[in-house]
């Protein structure tokens, strides 16, 4: 019995979003007293792979071939379950990360083991297997017990934090079977806006809705958010005029999030918006409706225009920052 | 070309999410059904797709007899047939099963489904078809394109996307962008009456997990409002007491 972690990395590096994932995975492993492995996919430094023994694993298996340089979701999908199986791993951790959401429940269908993707806190400990996991985009949670002898979780962002915890790490290669029929899909192109926050496992989000106006008057939306280190986000009705990109949505149709602030200008707070952002831990609204339904969710609020008040709290951030 | 599109009978996205018998049931009573929106985004593409002669779109949903009325609005938005695995949906590993089970002999080129359904924000069935077929799976998908055997699809990354190709048969999950929602109109509700919907018997497959409780999230506190002209001082209160920024 052991706990296995897949560490996903993007151009070689880990993301804070992988040491949280290693963290509960640790914390996993010790509810029963057992080793934490991690498996690496990819050109990965072995300095980046050591920084996996701050966070509690003891071993990390490394691939490192040509072929899977950049991400194949069924041949990663084979790769981890084969690791799994030479782990005797029982406990499969993932990131809910766009690639962990593709590649959680193929691993779950090769190990016939229950899945829950959207685990916002560790397993009970009640002899049952059971894990708290966001449904009805964050108006509910599922308590899902996971009844086969495997289990695959998949962690939502910002939902455990890191934790350190110093472990001595041993590097091991790792070779498994490709199978040609595992290389269906073929990369042609990588663009990634190296400049943004991204989105969903943003820890500070700032958002804005039809109060804006227009998408000429984003500029200062994206100024607070740079200030702040945050991503951008938007409400449907925005998206839908295409004001700005549908991967900025956030709301029940949308990408779900839970930030540690989550930053609302010009959005009243429809029902389907609250849905996706209700879990961020503050919630700020500036809007120039008293009655806007989003201030009967919000911790702090401002009533008031917001072409007002965005400037003067750049002003006031810079101030702060300085 | 053959296109099945596996579609989920989800509440609406007005709904008040409530629960009865200790919480351990989803309060049903007066909640309308709908198409999952995404999987109504996977339609509108196959539909698109197909238009024109060039294809069939076969709509999947495993479910009870209550679930037709949704089954038809899919038919209304242009879908050829539909199939009903008659059972109640267990998990999403049951569902991927029994999907895979029908498609298995089927010969469709590309199965879609939505990126998530909004009840249980589920990711997964699309590419546990995919593993029970043994055939490639690509999730969050924003762009497909066909050119004959050929598939170009653009997905979402974090930060980013990735554009990739694949060759032969494919499942994939849909999210925004891939097809603007197609609105049933009055032919589109008149033909669905006719279109035929079968009714098929699910496998048995053990039970890998149950939901066993659910909880709602602790109501919030009162807003604490910072007066308009003294904007400032929410900087200051995200730093010292909230302890955000």
């Amino acid at each position: 019995m052991s706990v296995l972690v897949y560490v996903e990395q993007a151009e070689g590096k880990f993301k804070k979003s992988v040491f949280e994932a290693v963290s509960y995975a640790k914390a996993i492993a010790d509810q029963s007293s057992t080793n934490l492995t991690a498996i690496s996919i990819g050109d990965v430094a072995e300095s980046e792979l050591n920084e996996l023994g701050k966070y509690g694993a003891s071993k990390v298996l490394t691939v490192n071939v040509e072929q899977l340089k950049t991400f194949v979701n069924q041949a990663y999908a084979s790769i981890i379950a084969a690791a799994a199986e030479k782990e005797s791993a029982d406990v499969v951790v993932l990131s809910n990360s766009f690639s962990g959401k593709g590649l959680a429940p193929r691993i779950a269908v090769k190990l016939k083991a229950g899945l829950a993707d959207g685990a916002v806190e560790l397993p009970s400990t009640d002899g049952k297997f059971s894990i708290k996991k966001t449904a009805f985009s964050g108006k509910a949670f599922a308590i899902t017990e996971l009844t086969s002898a495997n289990k695959v979780i998949a962690l939502n962002p910002n939902a455990f934090g890191v934790k350190e915890n110093n472990t001595d790490v041993a590097i091991e290669n790792f070779t498994a079977d490709i199978k040609q029929s595992d290389l269906g899909t073929v990369i042609k192109e990588i663009v990634r806006a190296t400049d943004k926050v991204s989105l969903p496992d943003a820890e500070l989000v700032v958002s804005a809705g039809r109060g804006l106006k227009g998408p000429e008057n984003w500029g200062m939306i994206e100024e607070l958010a740079n200030l702040l280190g945050a991503a951008t986000a938007c409400s449907k009705p925005v998206s839908d005029a295409d004001w700005r990109p549908h991967s900025e949505h956030v709301g029940q149709t949308g990408i779900s999030i839970s930030p540690n602030l989550y930053i609302a200008i010009g959005i009243s707070g429809a029902i389907q918006h609250l849905a996706g952002v209700s879990s961020s831990k503050v919630i700020v609204v500036i809007n120039k409706d008293a009655e806007a339904p989003f201030f009967k969710v919000a911790d702090y609020g401002i009533v008031g225009d917001a072409f007002e008040i965005v400037p003067k709290l750049i002003e006031a951030l810079k101030a702060h920052k300085a | 070309m053959k296109i099945l599109v596996c579609i989920s009978n989800v509440p609406d996205t007005t709904t008040k999410i409530t629960f009865t018998n200790d919480n351990t049931e989803f309060n049903t009573a007066g909640v309308q059904y709908i198409v999952n929106p995404y999987d109504e985004i996977a339609l509108s593409k196959a539909i698109e797709l197909s238009e024109g002669g060039k294809g069939t779109v076969t709509v999947i949903n495993v479910g009870e007899a209550s679930n037709d009325p949704t089954i038809r609005k899919a038919l209304a938005i242009g879908a050829d047939d539909a199939v009903r695995v008659n059972a109640a949906p267990r998990d999403a590993y049951f569902v991927a099963k029994q999907i895979a089970e029908y498609a298995k002999d089927k010969d469709f080129e590309i199965i879609l489904t939505g990126r998530e359904s909004i009840d249980y924000n589920g990711n997964q069935v699309a590419a546990m078809i995919g593993e029970f077929l043994d055939i490639p799976s690509i999730s969050i998908i924003k762009k497909l394109e066909i050119n004959g055997d050929a598939a170009t699809i653009e997905r979402e990354i974090e930060g980013g996307k990735e554009v990739l190709t694949v060759n032969g048969q494919f499942v994939a999950s849909c999210a925004e962008g891939v097809a603007e929602p197609k609105i049933p109109n009055m032919r589109g509700i008149m033909s669905a009456r006719s279109k035929p919907l079968v009714v098929i018997d699910a496998v048995e497959i053990e039970a890998v997990s149950k939901v066993s409780k659910y909880e709602t999230p602790a109501p919030r506190g009162n807003v604490k409002l910072v007066q308009a002209d003294q904007s400032e001082q929410l900087i200051s209160l995200l730093h010292s007491e909230a302890k955000v920024i």
